[in-house]
Formats: structure tokens, C-alpha cells, sequence
């Protein structure tokens, strides 16, 4: 067999990478980590960086950029789960912030009157005209 | 010859509406196509990080994170309602908004109460007039979802999670069973409970090498887990958005060319008589002669 190791890059709106590699180079929020082939299981979290993998038979390394995550290692399967936006905590926190203010304000804003009843025969009267759709065409 | 042209004018405007409808069709077949790659693409990465998040719950028995704790009978929950933005796309929305009106209805006859987040317009309009309690809501979502986009709304119900403001938190979204079908669907998504499954089996015990330690790890990848699995359904939504869409247009595509065939019918009938009328006025004009 030769003495390679699957990569798997993925993130949650892709897979960015996927091949083989005799050598791969991760950024770890402890420092660099090299894997070779059947290295010990290992997880741990990635910092935004640059994967460097070196490809069996190319002199080229493959550079897969990555902006964070986690990392899987498994003897014979390295796995980097990648963020797709840069995170941090209060980042996030500033997210929460904005997307609370706004349904606050769509809150203050409201103006039509309406209650679970009425809306409830909104959706039945949606639903009785989709029901009556359907038995026309089915007579058409 | 009264009807000739008003029937010839209302033959066009249909023929116009046709045109129209037969377009979006064919945009949304090929967008629905797109969108099922790419609720394709998101797969791995919510199969790999929930086997590792159960390993990871596994190895650890003593440590138990907040998100998977069970806390008894709920005193109030949270809801992600999952919708699209934009109509013309059948009962898509109706279905999804209709089951996620009963289980608010059915919360509250036992008097829970109900914090909710909106994804997408139309079920923001919707909890809107409902006088809901939305605390969180993100619109525009567009074709090609971005994470990013969902981090901040689901943080929020997160956050309250953590705090004890909820002690569950469900999804109502729109799931993509195949062209022709998508069914609303309801689930759990905190406390989660898929961690008690089975964990892959090896011949030796073994564990992971953890950096920095087992508990951050653990917090992190289960925060993201929980986003994933949104993110999954929201665009799984989008898949079943243009597919309904699809199936709504096609379906009126074939009612206009209905409609077509009939008033063709009425406008030659009435041609054909006012014919034969002038006929027949001109031979007993001659025949007066």
C-alpha cells in the first residue's frame, strides 16, 4: 500500500477538497502541525490559515485556504471541518446584537391587528382555495 | 361581430400570462437543479461533525454540555420557522407556516410560552399578524445561502437556551422528499438527542488527542452543529421552494393553454356566425330584387 493519507476539506456550504496526500501542513490554534500517515487520533481546533498538502507524485503542494474550524485526525483519514465566515466571539456576539435589534424594531413597527384566529382562517381559506385548485384541474 | 375583438384582445393577454408563466418555469427548473447540489454539498459536514460530536460525547461521560442535558417539561421553547422569501410557489409556505401555527397553538393551551426566530419573508409577515414573539429574524436570503447570514439569529435563541429563557428549541422547515413532493416537517434540535446513537466500533478502545481540551471542542463543534443543521434545512427550503415553484408554474402554464383552446373555440364560432349572417342578409337582399 502506498503510504499516503486521504483529505477530506469540508465546510458546511461545500466540499473545498478531497485526494489523497503524503504530508499535510494545518495551522492548529496550538502552532503548525504536520501530518504524515497513520498518525495518533487528534482533534482540535484550526486557526484561518493555509493547508498545505503535498499531492503523491506532484512536486507542487496543493494550498487550500481556511478560515477556521476543526481538524479530525485519523490514522489514514485527515478531516478539516472549515468554517465558511471568520469567527470569533464577539463577532458572533455582534451578530446576536444586530439580529435582536432588528426583530425589536419589526416588533415596534407593527401596525396591522390580528390574532391566532384570524390568521388562522387566512391559512384555511389558502388551503380550501389550493384544495379547490386542484379538484378543477383534475376535472379540466 | 360584437365579441370578435374583445375575444381576439383576451386570447393575447392570455397568450401574454403563458409566456410569462412558462419563464419561470423553466428558471426555476434550473435553479432547483442548483439548489440540490448544493443541499447535496452540505452533507458531509453535518454527517462527519455529528460522528465526531457522539465520539466526543462518548469518550467524555463526565462532562455533559448544556446542549444535551434534558430538562424535563418544558416552560417555554424557542421555534425556527423556515420559509422562503417570495411567493408564486403553491402551498409551499402555507403547509410549513400551517404546522408551525398548530404546534403554537398546542403550546399554548399548555400555557408555554413561545420565542420565535424567522427565516425568510413570508413566515416573518406571518408571525407578524400572529403578534408572535419574534426575536430574531433574517430576510433575503437569496438563492445561495450564506452561514454567515444565520449565525446571528440562531445565536440568539442559543444565547436564551444557555441562559434558561428556553428549554427547547424546534425547527419547522420544508423537507425536500423529490420534485413533485415536500412535506413540513417538525424536530427537535436542543436538547440534542441524536449524541446517545451508536458510535463507530473498533477492535481497540481509543481515543482522540485533544487541542486545546475535550470540553472547548466539544462546545464549538456542537455550536456549529446545531448552525449546520439550519443552514441544511434552509437550503434544503430553497430546493423545495423552486421545485414547488416549478410544479405551480407548469401547472399554470397548462390552464392558460386551457383557457386558450377555449376562447379560440367561442372566437371562431362567432366569426363563422356572423358569416353565415351577412350571407343571408345578402341573399335576401337579391332575392327582395
Amino acid at each position: 500500500m502506498a503510504n499516503t493519507i486521504h483529505v477530506d476539506v469540508v465546510s458546511a456550504e461545500e466540499s473545498i477538497y478531497s485526494g489523497d496526500a503524503e504530508f499535510v501542513v494545518l495551522p492548529g490554534v496550538m502552532g503548525e502541525l504536520g501530518i504524515y500517515p497513520r498518525h495518533t487520533p487528534l482533534i482540535t481546533q484550526i486557526k484561518p490559515g493555509v493547508v498545505r498538502i503535498k499531492v503523491p507524485g506532484q512536486a507542487e503542494e496543493q494550498i487550500v485556504y481556511v478560515q477556521g474550524g476543526f481538524l479530525e485526525v485519523q490514522p489514514d483519514v485527515v478531516t478539516v471541518l472549515s468554517d465558511t465566515a471568520i469567527r470569533a466571539r464577539d463577532l458572533d456576539e455582534a451578530k446576536a446584537l444586530e439580529a435582536k435589534r432588528l426583530a425589536e424594531e419589526t416588533l415596534q413597527n407593527r401596525t396591522s391587528k390580528a390574532d391566532i384566529a384570524m390568521a388562522e382562517g387566512e391559512l384555511a381559506g389558502a388551503v380550501a382555495q389550493l384544495a379547490a385548485i386542484r379538484r378543477l384541474r383534475r376535472r379540466s | 361581430m360584437a365579441g370578435s375583438k374583445e375575444i381576439r384582445n383576451k386570447i393575447k393577454s392570455v397568450q401574454n400570462t403563458r409566456k410569462i408563466t412558462k419563464a419561470m418555469e423553466m428558471v426555476a427548473a434550473s435553479k432547483m437543479k442548483k439548489a440540490q447540489e448544493r443541499m447535496r454539498a452540505s452533507r458531509p459536514y453535518v454527517s462527519r461533525m455529528l460522528a465526531i460530536a457522539r465520539h466526543l460525547a462518548h469518550a467524555n461521560p463526565e462532562y455533559r454540555h448544556p446542549f444535551v442535558v434534558k430538562r424535563g417539561e418544558p416552560k417555554n421553547v424557542g421555534l425556527i420557522v423556515i420559509t422562503s422569501d417570495k411567493g408564486l410557489c403553491g402551498g409551499l409556505n402555507t403547509n410549513a407556516l400551517r404546522l408551525a401555527l398548530s404546534k403554537i397553538k398546542s403550546w399554548q393551551a399548555k400555557s408555554v410560552g413561545v420565542q420565535v426566530s424567522v427565516i425568510g419573508n413570508k413566515g416573518l409577515g406571518f408571525m407578524n399578524r400572529l403578534k408572535a414573539n419574534v426575536v430574531s429574524h433574517v430576510v433575503g436570503l437569496g438563492d445561495r445561502p450564506h452561514l454567515d447570514k444565520l449565525i446571528g439569529p440562531v445565536k440568539v435563541q442559543l444565547d436564551a437556551y444557555i441562559a434558561g429563557q428556553i428549554d427547547e428549541l424546534h425547527l419547522v422547515a420544508t423537507r425536500f422528499e423529490n420534485t413533485m413532493k415536500q412535506t413540513p416537517v417538525e424536530s427537535q434540535i436542543l436538547p440534542i438527542a441524536d449524541l446517545e446513537g451508536e458510535v463507530e466500533k473498533r477492535e481497540y478502545p481509543w481515543d482522540y488527542i485533544y487541542e486545546p481540551d475535550a470540553k472547548t471542542v466539544l462546545e464549538g463543534l456542537l455550536t456549529r452543529y446545531i448552525e449546520s443543521v439550519i443552514f441544511q434545512a434552509a437550503n434544503e427550503n430553497i430546493a423545495s421552494e423552486q421545485s414547488a415553484r416549478m410544479v405551480a408554474m407548469k401547472a399554470a402554464s397548462d390552464n392558460a393553454g386551457t383557457i386558450i383552446d377555449e376562447l379560440q373555440l367561442i372566437y371562431n364560432k362567432t366569426r363563422q356566425a356572423a358569416i353565415t349572417k351577412e350571407i343571408s342578409e345578402i341573399v335576401a337582399g337579391a332575392a327582395a330584387v
